[in-house]
């Protein structure tokens, strides 16, 4: 459906998407995620026409966007960051121009504008100024626009930026319901919102593509979880002997219950199974008699991989990274994003820890 | 392209725009016949519009101040990118939504010859001659106004940079009598002139190389020749200023005489202008 091979685009000297190669199948939703300025709307500016790229291409259904703009553009339906809206006209008559500029005319215009209207709930403000309308219309006008003139792709940026939480939710519906007709790609740098939405997520961070799979996937492969929080019924001496019997732990971090009385341990290992190190610590404390009374397997999800992929993009980032992920070959990534699980893991595991009071602040805002 | 002229012509009749610049130029050329043609009672009607024309030098830059500055700022520029519509059916939809609102009241003002002519005798070929004239004239400074919204966003300041252009163009000719017409100074006028283009384009093309390039061989080749003859330079800025100024060429024809080679003239503006619109709007898709 649409192939980006070596996508480059540079500012004068600052290098916005570097070699961006991947390639999107029809029917799916795709999550385009990343920190602010990693690239995600110069690369959809750029998938769209709105913008040149200093170097490589975008095919949708086959059509060069530059070479073929016309028939490349009929196939896409874009909502850019801002909605494009001119504010002193009604939807109706928004929709009429975009329509009419799509190429649709009379009845089939007609036709279209009214559902489009039904699917994205504008009907009954079809008369009022765009300017009077919330921001939760306005960006359903958006969306509607880009419905026009039925394409097979639906390209949303940021579609939820600004909107309240009941707002951001139906939006979210809307595309989801849009996946049903629609390959749609949308970008966010809110990772919940992704995980819930998408079948496919692509990261991105500083011009390049750093991973593209399942939600579910890229969970598992890349935040196995490592980690297993105890607590046990004695003091941080005992605990700390008795761990120091066990192998392969590679980090051992203290927190101490407020009475001294009980210890709580994280521990750290480089097994591929963490059940053996619950097994090794469970058998140690039992050996020693030892009450264990709490043991947690710390439970991976998609935030920490995003944090862990963009900061490793951030500058240790190993160069065969680069190399592998850029080939396109969804089979090979795949490889990829396993083999570099174990050393990504262990590289970041600093900045992993400063990282809550910008999470919660994120998901405070998606009302989550 | 006819849904960008719809959609254009739409937002001016929604809005006051061309129902105030229509009024404008309706109340001028209505006090220019009052003047003329009744109180004096001069049979020409091309002296109206001859009276008339400095009108243009304020309404024009307001009809087009907005343009394409506004898309700029609203930011549904980015509409237009995306929209299976070419840049050049953008600016040419646009600029012909434009001509339209220019054309509604001169229609209007294309029946005062017939009314004067049942009150007594109006050559009417020179009043429609110079009214065609003056649509040209006026066609040509829109394609002007549209460059000059094309390369900001700030409709205001089109605006204020459209009535000095305009303005600018207006004098040119009392102007020139004022600059120095000897040869040394025509060639450094030339010189500044050349450094501002290299200036524009720079501004246009961002790109620092091209825009050295071509202001240093402009300074070159008026170098080169001003020293290989100098006597060419005599009195040639003058000359040039008149050359070009689109309200010169106008009152040739208030003079009663139909001059072909004003109409191509106006022809080319427009379509330098549009030209340079269009890679205006294109230089942003190639920032």
């Amino acid at each position: 459906m649409i192939t980006v091979e070596h996508l480059t685009k540079m500012y004068g000297n600052f290098t916005a998407v570097s070699d961006l190669s991947f390639e999107i199948n029809e029917g799916h939703v795709y999550g385009f995620l990343g920190p602010n300025g990693a690239g995600k709307t110069t690369t959809m500016n750029i998938m769209t026409g709105c913008l040149s790229a200093t170097d490589g291409t975008v095919k949708i259904d086959g059509h060069d966007i530059f070479e073929e703009p016309d028939q490349a553009k009929k196939l896409i339906g874009y909502l850019p960051e801002q909605p494009p809206l001119y504010l002193n006209e009604t939807p109706a008559e928004y929709l009429r121009f975009v329509g009419e500029a799509k190429g649709l005319k009379g009845a089939e215009l007609k036709k279209q504008i009214e559902d489009v209207m039904e699917q994205t709930k504008i009907t009954e403000m079809r008369n009022r100024r765009i300017s009077a309308l919330s921001k939760g219309y306005k960006q359903r006008v958006g969306i509607a626009q880009a419905l026009l003139g039925n394409p097979k792709v639906i390209i949303l940026d940021e579609p939820t930026v600004g909107l309240d939480p009941i707002q951001i939710i139906e939006i979210r519906d809307l595309i989801r319901e849009l996946g049903q007709n629609h390959t749609v790609i949308f970008s966010s740098h809110i990772l919940s919102e992704v995980q819930t939405i998408c079948d496919e997520i692509m990261i991105i961070a500083h011009g390049k593509l750093i991973a593209f799979d399942e939600p579910e996937k890229l969970t598992n492969q890349l935040l196995a979880p490592n980690e297993i929080t105890i607590t046990a019924d004695a003091d941080k001496e005992t605990v700390g002997s008795i761990l120091a019997g066990i192998g392969n732990i590679t980090e051992l971090t203290y927190s101490e219950k407020e009475s001294g009385e009980y210890t709580t341990a994280h521990i750290k290992t480089d097994l591929d199974n963490i059940y053996d190190m619950s097994r090794a610590v469970f058998s140690a404390f039992a050996k020693k008699d030892t009450v264990l009374l709490e043991m947690t397997l710390k439970q991976a999800n998609l935030e920490d991989v995003f944090i862990e992929l963009t900061e490793e993009a951030d500058g240790n980032a190993p160069e065969k990274r680069d190399a592998e992920k850029t080939d396109g070959e969804t089979d090979k990534k795949d490889e990829a994003l396993t083999a570099e699980t174990g050393e990504g893991l262990n590289a970041v595991q600093e900045p992993v820890e400063e990282k809550p009071a910008e999470k919660s602040e994120e998901s405070e805002a998606t009302g989550e | 392209m006819t849904a960008i002229l719809k959609h254009e012509l739409r937002s001016y009749f929604h809005s006051f725009t061309a129902y105030f610049f229509g009024a404008f130029l309706l109340a001028i050329t209505g006090i220019g016949s009052m003047i003329y043609n009744i109180n004096q009672a001069v049979s020409n009607f091309e002296y109206v519009l001859g009276f008339g024309c400095i009108v243009l030098v304020l309404i024009v830059p307001i009809l087009t101040m907005r343009t394409i500055a506004e898309e700029k700022k609203q930011k549904t520029d980015q509409l237009l990118y995306a929209l299976p519509v070419t840049t050049t059916d953008v600016v040419v939809g646009k600029y012909l939504a434009l001509l339209v609102v220019f054309l509604i009241p001169l229609l209007i003002v294309c029946a005062y010859p017939l009314i004067f002519a049942q009150y007594g005798d109006v050559y009417l070929p020179t009043s429609y001659g110079s009214l065609f004239a003056f649509f040209m004239m006026g066609a040509a400074l829109i394609a002007v106004g549209v460059f000059i919204s094309s390369l900001t966003e700030n409709q205001g300041f089109a605006a204020g940079i459209g009535v000095a252009v305009v303005l600018f163009n207006y004098y040119s000719v009392t102007i020139s009598e004022y600059v120095s017409s000897t040869a040394l100074g025509s060639a450094i006028v030339l010189c500044v002139v050349a450094a501002l283009i290299a200036f524009l384009i720079n501004y246009l093309t961002k790109n620092e190389n091209l825009a050295y390039g071509i202001g240093l061989a402009l300074l070159a080749i008026i170098t080169a020749t001003y020293l290989y003859d100098s006597s060419a330079y005599e009195g040639l800025v003058p000359k040039i200023m008149t050359e070009l100024s689109l309200f010169e060429r106008f009152y040739v024809f208030v003079d009663g005489v139909f001059d072909l080679t004003a109409i191509v003239y106006y022809i080319t503006v427009i379509i330098f202008f549009l030209f340079l619109s269009v890679q205006s709007l294109e230089k942003r898709r190639y920032n």
